[in-house]
């Protein structure tokens, strides 16, 4: 991981994304190779000497100790000065936005505020690496949403290395400046979120970073798909099955010949403007697609 | 159902067992220590067999209570912590003392440290004696008094969790300041609770102690067995009084250690109580 990026490790449950975590931490060894931080290998040094910030998914607030006992916990350790402690503490529950909840104890806070604290008290020890397990996991959506803005925000305002495991590909795509797919314990695919949504490196990164639907036996995105009501843009025919408004999105099911199926997503207006119904005879194309190109090229278009 | 129906006869119910097993008795045993003068009390416990007795009471639970406390703090740690085979032994042994009656458990101590005793022999010529003396009635106490502190602090360590210690070592704390800091804190409640039952089997021990100890006046007699003898010996206002000075004891323990307790406020507290929710939050921007 490059020095100062957001990777995200993405990928289904139980794909091991969580144990990967806990091996840079050190809280559970591995079979096999290394952890390197800085060009140091650290495969056989204790958790508490390896320098890392870890948030739990459940946060593992210490529940007897009030808001700043907890952030100050890993400087108390080590035995820093009370002035230099008061200090710093002051300087991160003011970063994390929470310096109004310091005498609390964790049960009096929400899920997010114990979700910041826990990153503050992460980041006292100035971690060389600062890990995040399910970091939104245990929130509800609306505040899942604003804890992503403000973590991209707060990951450019300290650029401290970041890694976090999550099983939602919106939140990586969203958060993350780099992305590692994995899955069943394998590392799949691992590059800039864009890089990898456009050229996945296999079937399954394709399947897991958006929506899919096959056309001429590929995996294609359904919004790369257009539709015509004539051939002049080329594409093969197909009958409309049916017409689902989805709020900011139109799906539109397919009949293609052979007894195939696909379905391509539109945008309203361009729904709209097609004026489609169940039983239309339309074509469907690839949108990258210019007409004359269409035919000789349609074989390798898809071929991601 | 019709709770209001209820609701008198389950309190007069309730309130009656209590008064007729508990507080009548306990009440007259009060009454009748006191019911010659409280100086008569007074000289009943003080003769030097009485002293004696609450001393040696006070050593066998200063002692088996802090060996209890630590063993169970020790088993509580390695039954909700690891799992290697074996484990379930130590599991249903901690229990065993519950099951077993006390005499017997001072019989087995017989078998084994007794003079004809496994280790009798050896014991002999290294000039320790274990049964008929301190030691033995310690060992007694201690054995059965052993799963107070494990039953009350294994479920307060299975519900915690390791992640807050994982955490901490993260942190960058030792095994021991985890402990100290971590583990020890958040177990307090219930072994302060764990503490509070041990001492009060202890203080109470009568057979076990009976058994290995052979009540030797003014020398192995704890408080239990003064009492017993001051009956035998229809030495009433004395048994009546040593009762009232083990019944104060336990009261101050508990008062101590259980009575101030947060187990009832705090620990299910965080539970039922809801914490703020996230929509109330000020929003935040960093910017």
């Amino acid at each position: 991981m490059p020095q100062g990026s957001l990777t995200a490790l993405l990928g289904p449950s139980g794909g091991g994304k969580s144990t990967l975590l806990r091996v840079i931490a050190g809280l559970e060894k591995p079979d096999a190779g290394t952890v390197e931080i800085d060009g140091q290998d650290l495969t056989n040094v204790a958790v508490r000497e390896r320098g890392v910030g870890f948030c739990f998914q459940h946060y593992a607030p210490f529940r007897h100790l009030t808001v700043r006992r907890n952030v100050a916990f890993g400087l108390e350790v080590r035995r820093r000065p009370k002035a230099e402690i008061r200090d710093r503490v002051d300087e991160l529950l003011e970063l994390v936005r929470i310096s109004h909840l310091g005498d609390r104890y964790p049960s009096q806070l929400s899920g997010g505020q114990r979700q910041r604290m826990a990153l503050a008290r992460a980041l006292a020890i100035e971690p060389r690496v600062l890990l995040l397990d399910e970091p939104f996991g245990a929130l509800d959506a609306q505040v899942r949403q604003q804890l992503r803005v403000w973590l991209r925000e707060l990951h450019q305002k300290i650029s401290v290395t970041t890694v976090l495991v999550t099983h939602d590909q919106e939140e990586a795509l969203e958060v993350a400046d780099r992305l590692a797919i994995i899955h069943e314990g394998r590392l799949e695919q691992i590059g800039e979120p864009a890089e990898m949504y456009d050229h996945p490196a296999n079937e399954f990164v394709m399947k897991f970073l958006g929506p899919t639907t096959r056309l001429d036996g590929q995996w294609v995105r359904p919004h790369d798909l257009v539709l015509h009501h004539d051939t002049t843009f080329g594409g093969q025919p197909a009958v409309v099955e049916r017409v689902t408004h989805l709020g900011f999105e139109v799906r539109v099911d397919l009949a293609l010949r052979k007894g195939e199926t696909c379905w391509v997503q539109l945008s309203r207006g361009a729904a709209s403007e097609l004026r489609l119904a169940p039983g239309d005879e339309v074509w469907v194309s690839h949108s990258d697609l210019t007409p004359s190109a269409a035919p000789s090229t349609a074989a390798e278009l898809p071929a991601r | 159902m019709n709770e209001g129906r209820w609701r008198l006869p389950l309190r007069v119910i309730a309130l009656g067992y209590v008064l007729l097993l508990i507080a009548l008795p306990v009440g007259f045993v009060f009454y009748r220590a006191f019911q010659h003068g409280f100086l008569a009390a007074w000289d009943s416990v003080t003769t030097p067999d009485a002293l004696h007795a609450l001393w040696l009471t006070v050593v066998v639970v200063l002692i088996a209570v802090t060996a209890d406390t630590i063993f169970g703090v020790g088993t509580s740690l390695i039954l909700a912590r690891h799992r290697f085979p074996g484990v379930w032994l130590l599991d249903a042994f901690v229990d065993l003392p519950l099951a077993l009656s006390p005499v017997v458990v001072g019989i087995g101590l017989i078998l084994v440290y007794g003079r004809t005793g496994w280790f009798g022999n050896w014991l002999a010529q290294h000039g320790i004696q274990i049964i008929f003396s301190v030691p033995g009635i310690v060992m007694a106490s201690a054995t059965v008094a052993l799963p107070y502190v494990v039953r009350e602090v294994l479920p307060v360590l299975q519900e915690i969790g390791t992640e807050q210690e994982q955490a901490a070592a993260t942190l960058g704390a030792s095994p021991f300041t985890v402990f100290r800091r971590i583990t020890l804190p958040s177990i307090r409640q219930g072994l302060a609770y764990g503490v509070t039952l041990t001492t009060a089997r202890v203080l109470g021990e009568f057979g076990a102690v009976l058994v290995v100890s052979g009540a030797i006046e003014g020398k192995t007699e704890t408080m239990t067995l003064f009492i017993n003898t001051s009956v035998d010996n229809i030495q009433l206002t004395g048994a009546f009084s040593g009762a009232v000075i083990l019944a104060l004891i336990a009261i101050g323990v508990l008062a101590i250690l259980g009575g101030s307790d947060e187990r009832r406020s705090g620990r299910w507290q965080s539970r039922s109580t809801k914490s703020p929710s996230d929509t109330e939050m000020p929003l935040l921007s960093t910017t």
